[in-house]
């Protein structure tokens, strides 16, 4: 038995928003894989609920005009990983979501409600980060789109007002096309974990193959909101595939990451992992693109 | 019969939702209890404020340590009874206390009518409390300075046993030994099984009837006529299908409590659903133990004299007590035998939480020790892990002089053998020495024995009724209990194996109930093949008897020339069958001038037990930059005895292994040194090895029959978990020359240490 106040059905994006400007300390609750553990931990015991789990307006991925990617909020991790679009286009972000909890989780847990919880272990935020998403934003003003990194503020805070729903996640064209990804999470187990830290790589080769044209590497963990590793992103750009260049690489992070101290994992040990996993994660990236290296 | 891999007979009621579980069968009217716990590791609560609590709508009682008028301390471990006073069990728990000595201990409980308004007033409770200082380490807690945790127990020394053979200090003077010392460590870790211990209370007839998610129904039924100051038979305990318990459920957790709680309203039903984050914090916990080794060897190799240190963590209740560290202590006195052995056991009170039985009951702690500690002496050596075991372990014919178990067969090497075959171990220890590079290949192996049973140290008695229906088929009725280990299939199939009927006439009745089931003490010790075989071949004859005597009545033929065979009575002398067993039955019943209904009832006492014996090899690949340990192959060899059903014996040994997976790898609940506060009391910070973090599991079998066992059975449920982490230590220390000597081996620890070892 769950301590609900009230639990509100929107019928519509509009409706949502009207129930939520009436009822201003609501929480929306979408597959519920993170806000019912809240309520049973006693965190939002007696809250009020608006469910947007039935708007299915909310759902699915599309290739807009201007060829971006537009994944609905509502839409599942299974759905994500499993479509065609994405497959073709934006694997890693597939890779990532189907690391989320377990099977069952990942067919209720929603990518608007991973990325809304504002958490910096959320499967799909490092990647979304490496990808330059968008985040659309319904509410009573109308629609308005802001960069992922705008709208993760702090921990558990993001760009939402009173009466705002998430209603899609961007991916533009430019962020993608050409680039070859790799997510790697690393957690203390192989199925139903949190990261201890997560890292996403896109790279964009040369033609032939033997120069990173351009790469963004992102982080899961290694601070309180999901972050870009800027200075090791600068490091490798127009550098040639070789150890020295991941190696490098892997010694900027610790420029850019600030990992904390807490019982989950000591700060030493997530700078360890995060400088072995971003170089790994680089290696596997640019195996992708077709280049064969040792790992 | 006996020795085919038979379907479990509750295999269909289970996999269609039809067992039911203690959850599926509540009173319909119940109230719900949820309870408060102590928020301090160690003082005396001064008040508890109910008033905003009480104001919770659909509270119906809150009751707190203070209604706790009558004090009658009782023992929770789940051992026979004993009338001997010095060998009874500590008698140091309330069923709601003021003197909190854990962070999680017992204070209050609220009764509701649904488990949000319990939930709700719960966090209502006002507790004030006086704080003392507290301790949450073994070797701190015998410091005389350390906070004294239970009055009567000086040092918080719960009990210090020792064991001595030879001379130890006399022989470590001989000139030239060579001396091995370390120090091994082990977790805290849970039992965590599927369903949570629940129980429900209620008043009939003038008795509390309990329903309750346990593996020792008619124990429980003890602890609450104790823990209650009632008589025994005032109380009345079922066990229905119940979802595992590994030792967790070998303790009476919340049944004195739902118990005194019913009294508490007049006899309606009390509920308590027990939260996964309570079983891990005020449920039990394996003891970790600081074991310290010193061993002194000849350059030949020969074992001169050892001396044994082990500081078991009890927790803050002494629930099953020293039986575990002198367990762990037994054994390490055995495995490789040894002239001169000096050996102590501590088992040391805590501020943590409550340590009990879990499967493996020392051993998979001592084990860890000892295996890792021998392949550290032949690392010394510099001499073959395979070899040296073999020629060192417990010789065929060893005789234990307390116990009276031999090693009858040469089981140990045959185990060896099959594992060495199947993981090609001889042939990778060569191929992957020396390796560099990122990722690297180690392989390691342990071995272990195990005591079925509790005989000498306890009762080992088992009681079976057997009742023959009109179709010629049979209900039976054990103490003994299914927990989910498939006990009822195989008491199904030596039943059957006894009387001379097919498996289909056998109905095995799951369910125990103390006013209705014979008496056994339960599930635990690995006993209950082994104990019951006793108890049903001694049935099994008596019923027998009653129906050839009956047969002779109707058919004429002796009883010296009849048989039950495939569910008919058959004239041996030329195996015709001259009536069946359904139309005996029949006969029997409804004669007008002799009627019987044929049943028997015996109870048997074991004054015997048997070693089990076995293996683990396993194969990793460390990736040393990711601090990780990947399983890649892995195999146990257990020397049970003969097999009952073979296909239930190898899921019991992969269970076993995926828990010593865990141990071994990932598991550990971890404790704030700040506050004494379990820090990760879930599924999710508490890290139970999935699905996905094991490799296919292989078991493997010597089936040398046992000579003390009617059936060649010996104990099989715990085994599978005692060699599996030091055989995954030994194959990380071959695959990286780091010897790791404190569990878990997950990637915090590998990554100091391989910090230490300059590997990163």
């Amino acid at each position: 038995m769950y301590d609900i106040g009230n639990l509100y059905e929107a019928t519509s994006i509009k409706n949502a928003i009207d129930l939520l400007c009436e009822h201003p300390k609501a929480h929306i609750i979408a597959g519920g894989s993170d806000v019912l553990v809240q309520m049973r931990e006693g965190k939002l015991a007696g809250v009020d609920l608006v469910s947007i789990y039935k708007l299915d307006e909310m759902r699915g991925i599309t290739i807009t005009d201007d060829k971006s990617i537009r994944i609905g909020s509502l839409t599942s991790f299974s759905h994500i990983t499993h479509n065609k679009i994405i497959e073709e286009n934006l694997y890693v972000l597939g890779e990532a979501v189907d690391q989320v909890g377990g099977p069952q989780v990942r067919n209720i847990g929603t990518i608007g409600g991973n990325t809304c919880n504002g958490v910096t272990s959320a499967d799909s935020a490092s990647t979304l980060f490496a990808l330059d998403a968008m985040i659309e934003i319904t509410g009573k003003n109308g629609v308005r789109t802001i960069p992922i990194s705008e709208f993760y503020i702090s921990a558990g805070k993001v760009a939402l007002e009173v009466g705002d729903v998430q209603t899609a996640i961007i991916i533009p064209h430019k962020s993608y096309d050409g680039y070859s990804g790799y997510y790697l999470k690393y957690a203390m187990r192989n199925a139903m974990d949190i990261s201890t830290l997560g890292c996403s790589v896109n790279v964009k080769l040369s033609a032939d193959k033997t120069i990173i044209e351009d790469a963004r590497i992102a982080f899961g963990v290694a601070g309180p909101i999901p972050l870009r590793a800027k200075t090791a992103e600068k490091r490798v750009k127009s550098a040639p595939i070789n150890e020295q260049t991941f190696d490098t690489f892997a010694e900027s992070i610790l420029e850019d990451i600030n990992p904390r101290d807490s019982w989950r994992a000591t700060k030493a040990f997530r700078c360890h992992i995060g400088k072995s996993i971003a170089k790994r994660a680089l290696e596997k990236a640019i195996q992708r693109a077709g280049v064969e290296t040792h790992v | 019969m006996v020795g085919k891999s038979i379907p479990r007979v509750d295999a269909f009621d289970k996999v269609t939702g039809r067992a039911k579980y203690v959850e599926d069968i509540l009173p319909q009217d119940t109230l719900v209890a949820r309870i408060y716990h102590s928020k301090i590791a160690n003082g005396l609560v001064k008040s508890i404020d109910t008033t905003e609590a009480e104001k919770v709508p659909g509270v119906v009682k809150i009751v707190t340590c203070f209604d706790v008028t009558e004090k009658h301390y009782y023992p929770t471990a789940g051992h026979p009874w004993t009338l001997d006073v010095s060998h009874q069990d500590i008698a140091d728990r309330l069923v709601l206390t003021d003197r909190v000595r854990f962070v999680g201990d017992d204070v209050a409980a609220v009764i509701a009518e649904n488990d949000v308004a319990a939930d709700q007033a719960v966090r209502l409770l006002k507790v004030e409390y006086e704080e003392y200082p507290f301790v949450l380490k073994p070797l701190e807690a015998i410091k005389p300075e350390a906070p004294q945790i239970h009055d009567d127990f000086k040092r918080n020394i719960l009990r210090v046993t020792t064991r001595e053979k030879g001379n130890y200090e006399e022989a470590i003077k001989e000139q030239g030994l060579i001396r091995v010392e370390g120090w091994y460590s082990t977790p805290i870790v849970q039992h965590c099984h599927i369903e949570n211990h629940i129980c429900t209370a209620r008043t009939e007839n003038g008795k509390i009837v309990i329903s309750s998610s346990t593996q020792i129904p008619h124990i429980v039924r003890r602890i609450v006529g104790q823990a209650l100051g009632m008589d025994w038979g005032k109380i009345r305990v079922i066990k229905p299908f119940i979802g595992g318990g590994f030792g967790n459920k070998q303790d009476a957790l919340y049944e004195p409590l739902c118990a005194f709680l019913t009294l508490q309203v007049g006899g309606r039903p009390v509920t308590i659903n027990v939260s996964r984050e309570e079983t891990f914090v005020s449920n039990r916990v394996r003891h970790p133990f600081n074991v310290h080794l010193i061993s002194h060897l000849r350059a030949d190799g020969t074992l001169v004299a050892r001396k044994v240190a082990i500081y078991s963590n009890q927790g803050a209740y002494a629930s099953h007590g020293h039986s575990i560290a002198a367990k762990g202590m037994g054994a390490l006195a055995q495995l490789y035998p040894c002239e001169h052995f000096s050996a102590e056991a501590y088992t040391v009170f805590t501020n943590t939480p409550v340590a009990g039985a879990m499967r493996g009951y020392g051993i998979p702690q001592t084990m860890f020790a000892e295996e890792s500690h021998i392949e550290d002496i032949i690392k010394k050596l510099g001499e073959n892990s395979l070899n040296w075991r073999r020629n060192h372990i417990m010789p065929v014919g060893f005789e234990d002089t307390f116990s009276k178990n031999v090693h009858h067969y040469d089981s140990f090497n045959q185990c060896f053998d099959k594992a060495n075959a199947y993981l090609d171990y001889e042939k990778k220890v060569e191929l992957y020495k020396n390796q560099t590079g990122e990722k690297r290949r180690g392989v390691g192996m342990a071995a272990f024995w195990y005591n079925t049973a509790v005989w000498p140290i306890a009762l080992e008695t088992s009681s079976c009724r057997m009742i023959l229906n009109q179709d010629g088929s049979l209900q039976v009725q054990l103490g003994e209990t299914e927990i989910g280990q498939g006990a009822d299939t195989a008491f199904t199939q030596m039943v059957a194996h006894a009387v001379g009927v097919t498996i289909d006439k056998v109905y095995v009745i799951s369910n125990q109930d103390t006013d209705v089931t014979p008496y056994s003490s339960g599930s635990y010790a690995s006993r209950q093949t082994y104990v019951a075989g006793f108890s049903i071949t001694k049935t099994a004859q008596e019923l027998r008897k009653k129906i050839l005597d009956v047969g002779y009545r109707y058919t004429r033929v002796s009883v010296d020339l009849l048989d039950i065979v495939d569910n008919n009575l058959v004239r041996i002398t030329d195996n015709k069958v001259v009536m069946t067993l359904a139309d005996l039955a029949n006969a029997s019943l409804y004669d007008t001038d002799f009627s019987q209904h044929i049943s028997a009832e015996q109870t048997a006492q074991a004054k015997s037990n048997a070693y089990s014996f076995g293996c683990c090899f396993v194969e990793v690949e460390v990736d040393i930059p990711l601090c990780k340990v990947e399983l890649i192959d892995i195999i146990n060899v257990h020397d049970c005895g003969t097999l009952i059903n073979p296909a239930l014996a190898e899921a019991q040994v992969h269970g076993g292994m995926s828990m010593g997976i865990g141990f071994a790898l990932s598991e550990n609940l971890l404790i704030d040194q700040k506050t004494g506060k379990v820090l990760n009391d879930n599924l999710l910070d508490y890290k139970l090895a999935t699905f996905m973090d094991h490799p296919d599991l292989e078991a493997q079998f010597v089936q040398n029959a046992e000579p003390t066992s009617p059936y060649g059975t010996k104990g099989l449920g715990e085994p599978p978990t005692c060699p599996v982490a030091p055989a995954i230590r030994n194959a990380v220390l071959h695959a990286t020359g780091i010897a790791i000597n404190d569990l878990p081996l997950n990637p915090h620890k590998l990554f100091e240490a391989f910090k230490e070892g300059g590997l990163i």
